[in-house]
């Protein structure tokens, strides 16, 4: 061996090909040209795209609240207001949703979201936990998290349970610990510090939509910028693949559910501000909101792809919808029929890309005639 | 339906087909077809012409257009533009289940089974015989234990899920879909690229008895020696153009063949071999390595720039031991030692931090993403080398993968493409050329070579020796006894799990090895 330290090694890479045939350098020209034009949106142009038609369904929704209650939106401090209203009702979900993402683009699904975000709640307002203060209401509420999470991952990686039963499994156990924890009482939060970040603005801006900010801002360096986001990719993509690389799959699995479980302790916070109190009813089914948002927002089921900005959008959609119907003062049932009706959509466009669409429908008119 | 027909067909004896098959009618003629992709003209005005009872090969390089070619006949590719006439009549395929009813089966060159189901459902899948609309299974599974027994595997049960098959077992029930229509067309994309020598035996005994039946076959490989073999006309395919056309496939010369695809002239041959080296050191030991039913107390040993080969039939055990080495398989006896340390069984991350990489045998399954960049299937193993405390350095990523590309003459160069874009022996490359990054000691090559064209096998070739010059070991599998002779300084050779020979290259022949890989072997139409 020449040399063996991690450093030489791309080095050794680039003598190798001594005799190969010349590149057309116009060609790499153009390659560079682009690559420079490009940092900025990762690498998925097909993300890019698809992520251009959920703002296009964003705006679809805009101008159908601007069509059925023009005498609101004419008001332009109610509009700025009102979109400030959309973005505090997203940041929660949003939040858990980011985690989400990692998950479902590693491969595997989170169920227990919910239950978490309410056992970190329940946990960190017992009277216990709120003597120490903020500081340790925080640490509490993102410690229980990590540890469900990791409690998940340990279970999918090494103890080989289908990620859908294992977190289903916690699911109902972190519910069922919370409501013991809570003795079934809504327990209220005194601390003026953790109520306060619902309630403060910053510059005119809730606090709230700066910290679901943060989050997705980490979530997208992590996933596009970090080996940790490429390795997630490649354990979703093709788990054999990965493992064949030298990857610790099992490993990374369990981060993931970490992960996910670390924003569902800051989300329990968030949740907890808001509320000024906690309750093991809590983040009722923000399993499916948030599964709902990433799938809308293109995540793969199946895993191996998705976007952070895409599951943004998914629930910014989502909160959109909700207050769509709050503003036209209609039922949320209604507003349920058609967030199952959008998720349908958007299930289907991603299963039939939009290509084998096209095919799909010349095959049909072709069999009809 | 037709089962009288189809049963006729399958009962049919052995036929010898005459050596020179008479020229048939015009089964099917293809006239300037053009398709494209985004960014890609894959074909560039295709002509083809099949004549009943003929073996049609189709010659090209890597993404010359091949296997677009045979979509574009098999109705998954709908072509842009120029003319397709099968049988006098224009015809354009709107889905593969129009093709199939028009008479044209194909073998794809990637495996397009469902793996959950089972080898019957698989062979005749979208076409299962049906009485008042239940599947006849009884009826199914007979007809395919026929099928499977004419192709010469008695041995595979028809309630076998796929997913449990080995990648031959795969390719046969492929080849047992084809066989289940009524084809009068039948397209071989690259079949012979996962059978080993006797298997590729049985597959032209299959494609006479088929073309003695008047049915044509378009045959695609990159291996000359099968063109001579079973193809009566060649036409050669290169950058989406015919440039030749219905060449003589025994007389041509090879000299014209490749300068016709490559449009320069290629010796195919392999690197000078350098004088051995007894005192460089041990690499790799590996000492009575044992997984009960796979192979048996196999030890070897690989020193540092040696070039190690295996030879041996499908089914010896061959990629189970490469991949017990590499610690993807747990051992159930033996020990695996890279440079003195034992490595810890069954932990492909200690092998790699010991310094081993391996390129698997099956690249859709075992080894690429297929929907990411080149470039990132590239340094998959070694991405975070190019990093910097966890953040990924793209830019220098894509300039690594660009020299491999380089060197390993990808199509088409820009390593920003997803990999699922690039045509099959371009997907290998990637593969292989993971590999060729970073601070590898010891190279585990499963089958590098499998569907590259003879071109960029002389780079592979080169490259491999090149990286044994440098000092890094190779432990490299290939079905193809030339290969492992011509590449390889030592060989061994495996018969069902366990080595039987071990020779320095220069002392062994083709033929001896042969005879090594199948003595007392059971393949040769033993029943189950
Ligand atoms: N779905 C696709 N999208 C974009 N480009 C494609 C697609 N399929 C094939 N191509 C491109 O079309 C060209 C021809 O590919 P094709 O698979 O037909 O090559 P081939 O002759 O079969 O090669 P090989 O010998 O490696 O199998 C290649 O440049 C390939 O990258
Ligand atoms: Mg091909």
């Amino acid at each position: 061996m020449s040399d063996t330290t991690p450093t030489a090694a791309p080095e050794r890479a680039a003598s190798l090909p001594a005799q190969s045939p010349p590149v057309d350098p116009a060609e790499t020209a153009k390659a560079d040209r682009s690559a420079g034009l490009s940092w900025w949106r990762g690498d998925g142009g097909e993300g890019a795209k698809r992520n251009l038609g959920l703002l296009a369904t964003l705006v679809v929704l805009v101008v159908i609240g601007i069509l059925t209650r023009p005498d609101l939106y004419g008001d332009a401090s109610w509009v700025w207001g009102n979109t400030l209203t959309i973005l505090k009702l997203a940041s929660v979900v949003g939040v858990v949703t980011v985690g989400m993402t990692f998950v479902i683009i590693g491969g595997g699904i989170d169920l227990s979201v919910g239950a978490i975000v309410a056992l970190a709640g329940v946990w960190c307002t017992t009277l216990a936990t709120q003597s120490y203060g903020a500081g340790g209401m925080i640490f509490s509420a993102l410690t229980v998290g990590v540890a469900v999470g990791l409690v998940n991952g340990l279970l999918v990686s090494y103890g080989r349970l289908v990620p859908f039963i294992a977190t289903l499994a916690m699911m109902v156990a972190a519910r069922g610990l919370a409501a013991e924890i809570s003795d079934k009482q809504t327990q209220v939060s005194n601390d003026t510090f953790i109520n306060g970040i619902a309630s403060t603005n910053v510059l005119g801006i809730p606090l709230l939509v700066y910290i679901l900010a943060a989050v997705v801002l980490a979530g997208w360096v992590l996933l596009n910028r970090t080996t940790f986001g490429r390795r997630t990719v490649a354990v979703g993509g093709n788990p054999e693949a990965a493992r064949l690389a030298g990857i610790n799959v099992r490993r990374h699995t369990v981060l993931l559910y970490a992960l996910s479980g670390l924003c569902c302790g800051i989300a329990a916070i968030m949740l907890t501000a808001q509320a000024t109190s906690a309750q093991a009813a809590m983040a009722n089914l923000y399993e499916l909101d948030a599964i709902a948002a990433a799938i809308i927002g293109g995540t793969l089921l199946s895993g191996g792809r998705g976007t952070i900005i895409g599951s943004l959008l998914g629930v910014i959609i989502f909160s959109t919808i909700t207050n769509l119907f709050a503003i036209n003062g209609l039922s949320t049932e209604a507003q349920n029929m058609v967030k199952g009706g959008i998720i349908v959509a958007a299930v289907l466009v991603q299963q039939v890309q939009f290509r084998s669409l096209t095919q799909f429908l010349a095959r049909n008119r072709a069999t009809t005639t | 339906m037709n089962d009288s027909e189809e049963a006729e067909v399958t009962n049919e004896p052995l036929v010898e087909a005459p050596a020179d098959t008479v020229a048939g009618e015009v089964v099917l003629r293809l006239t300037d077809v053009v398709k494209t992709f985004p960014g890609v003209r894959a074909l560039d005005g295709v002509q083809l012409e099949v004549r009943a009872g003929e073996v049609h090969c189709l010659l090209g390089q890597n993404g010359a257009g091949k296997s677009t070619l045979i979509k574009v006949l098999a109705g998954v590719h709908r072509p842009d533009s120029g003319e397709v006439v099968l049988r006098g009549e224009p015809a354009a395929f709107v889905n593969p289940q129009a093709a199939m009813r028009a008479g044209i089966a194909t073998i794809y060159q990637e495996l397009d089974l469902v793996e959950d189901l089972s080898v019957a459902e698989n062979a005749f899948l979208g076409h299962e015989p049906r009485r008042l609309g239940f599947v006849r299974r009884g009826h199914m599974a007979r007809r395919t234990r026929q099928i499977l027994a004419r192709l010469g595997h008695p041995e595979i049960p028809p309630g076998r899920l796929v997913r449990h098959l080995p990648a031959a077992g795969k390719q046969i029930v492929s080849m047992a879909r084809a066989l289940s229509h009524e084809a009068r067309l039948i397209i071989m994309d690259e079949p012979s690229a996962v059978l080993a020598h006797d298997e590729v035996g049985n597959l032209f005994r299959i494609i006479r008895e088929l073309t003695a039946q008047g049915i044509a076959v378009i045959y695609i490989s990159h291996r000359l020696e099968e063109i001579r073999e079973i193809g009566d006309r060649v036409t050669v395919l290169k950058d989406g153009r015919t440039t030749a056309a219905n060449l003589p496939a025994r007389e041509t010369p090879t000299r014209d063949l490749v300068s016709r695809m490559t449009g320069r002239t290629i010796e195919y041959v392999f690197p000078d071999r350098p004088a051995d080296d007894p005192a460089s050191d041990e690499l790799l030991r590996v000492e009575g390595l044992t997984r009960h039913g796979e192979f048996a107390d196999v030890s070897l040993d690989v020193r540092a720039g040696e070039i190690v080969g295996i030879a041996g039939l499908v089914g010896s055990g061959r990629s189970e031991l490469l991949e017990t080495i590499y610690g993807a398989r747990r051992a159930q006896a033996g020990t695996v030692r890279m440079g003195g340390r034992t490595l810890r069984p069954g932990s492909v991350g200690a092998a790699v931090r010991a310094g081993m990489g391996m390129a698997p045998e099956e690249r859709k399954s075992q080894a690429l993403l297929l929907g990411e960049p080149i470039y990132r299937n590239v340094t998959l193993a070694t991405f975070g080398r190019y990093a910097r405390l966890g953040f990924t350095d793209a830019a220098r990523e894509r300039a690594a993968a660009d020299r491999i590309a380089t060197s390993l003459d990808l199509r088409p160069r820009d390593v920003r493409r997803a990999v699922r874009t690039l045509s099959g022996g371009n997907q290998q490359k990637v593969v292989v050329g993971r590999w060729l990054l970073g601070d590898t000691r010891l190279l585990l090559l499963d089958e590098p070579t499998r569907g590259v064209d003879v071109g960029a096998r002389a780079e592979l070739y080169q490259v491999i020796r090149e990286l044994a010059a440098r000092g890094v070991g190779v432990l490299l599998v290939s079905s193809e006894v030339p290969e492992v002779l011509g590449l390889a300084d030592r060989v061994l050779v495996m018969r069902e799990g366990r080595v039987v020979r071990e020779a320095p290259a220069g002392e062994l022949d083709e033929n001896t090895v042969l005879d090594l890989v199948m003595a007392g072997s059971l393949m040769e139409g033993a029943p189950a």
